[in-house]
């Protein structure tokens, strides 16, 4: 391992990270509601009355957040080189896995890991661990 | 009216997620895999975004756990299962094979549709299929147990 350090920024790495904490602390305080991007979504396809207008908001500032910080001179850099045979494989692993699994990045990542549950620490360190070892597989073995 | 602060507070909160999803660059699927490829040119950033959040909503996690209702009187609605499961497991590793293939994760992916990339707009369209997928063998898987304790019943009586 050598670190990459023309890439690393701790700096907005962790302020970013702030302002992800305070969000889903709004989400909590405020709505009652775990900030997981994966239940979020993945709830509209489970409709119930009252449980469909927030889910949007949320997702419709997400879709606006580049927006907002594009104004704010800060135009996100995003720099996709999967091709599209392997982002739709992506897309439907990531989907099907996150509802079985009960949560993503931001549900179990986050805040599971903010309320020390132990099924969101062990969903944490599998999908890392699946993450780590796809990379691997991808770029120093087939690659 | 009530509903109205719930949907306000949901945009908001959605909003600022997102705008700290770009500012820590990981909105950016080579950032993302930059930290997953631990064997090649290791950039920690996301462990730095992991510990700003962490840090900020273990905060509000553990105020929340003494309370009966939120600040604007809307119920908690916070997970309580402690099982380690086999979905569990099953699942995460499904999840962590399709993150570490594209470096998408669900909540950059969606902000990345918004920053106008088709190639977002392909795997968000297909992380959908996955979770209507998931949808429909839950309701199968259901509507079979439905059936069997049904017929259980009818042979009962």
């Amino acid at each position: 391992m050598s670190i990459d350090f023309a890439s690393f920024t701790p700096l907005s790495a962790a302020i970013g990270g702030v302002m992800i904490g305070i969000a889903a602390a709004l989400l909590v305080l405020l709505n009652g509601r775990i900030a997981g991007i994966s239940g979020i979504v993945g709830g509209l396809f489970r409709p119930a009355a009252g449980d469909v207008a927030w889910r949007l908001a949320f997702i419709v500032g997400l879709i606006l957040a580049p927006v907002l910080a594009a104004a704010f001179a800060q135009p996100p850099t995003v720099t996709i080189d999967a091709d599209y045979p392997v982002l739709a494989l992506a897309g439907l692993l990531v989907g099907i896995g996150t509802r079985y699994g009960g949560g993503c990045t931001s549900g179990h990542g986050v805040c599971g890991v903010s309320r020390v549950s132990p099924r969101s620490i062990v969903a944490t360190l599998v999908f890392m661990a699946a993450g780590f070892a796809t990379v691997f597989v991808a770029r120093h073995v087939v690659g | 009216m009530q509903n109205g602060k719930i949907v306000a507070s949901a945009f908001a909160a959605g909003l600022l997620f997102g705008v700290g999803l770009v500012v820590s660059g990981m909105v950016n699927p080579v950032k993302v895999l930059g930290f997953l490829d631990l064997a090649g040119a290791w950039d920690p950033s996301l462990a730095f975004v992991m510990a700003g959040a962490v840090a900020v909503a273990a905060i509000a996690f553990a105020w929340t756990g003494k309370r009966a209702a939120t600040l604007l009187g809307a119920p908690l609605a916070l997970p309580s299962s402690r099982d380690l499961d086999r979905r569990l497991v099953l699942g995460s590793i499904v999840f962590g094979v399709g993150w570490g293939l594209a470096g998408f994760c669900p909540g950059p992916a969606v902000v990345a549709l918004g920053a106008g990339k088709i190639k977002a707009l392909a795997f968000v369209a297909a992380m959908l299929a996955g979770m209507l997928a998931f949808e429909w063998i839950e309701r199968a898987r259901a509507g079979a147990v439905a059936e069997e304790t049904g017929q259980q019943t009818g042979q009962r009586s």
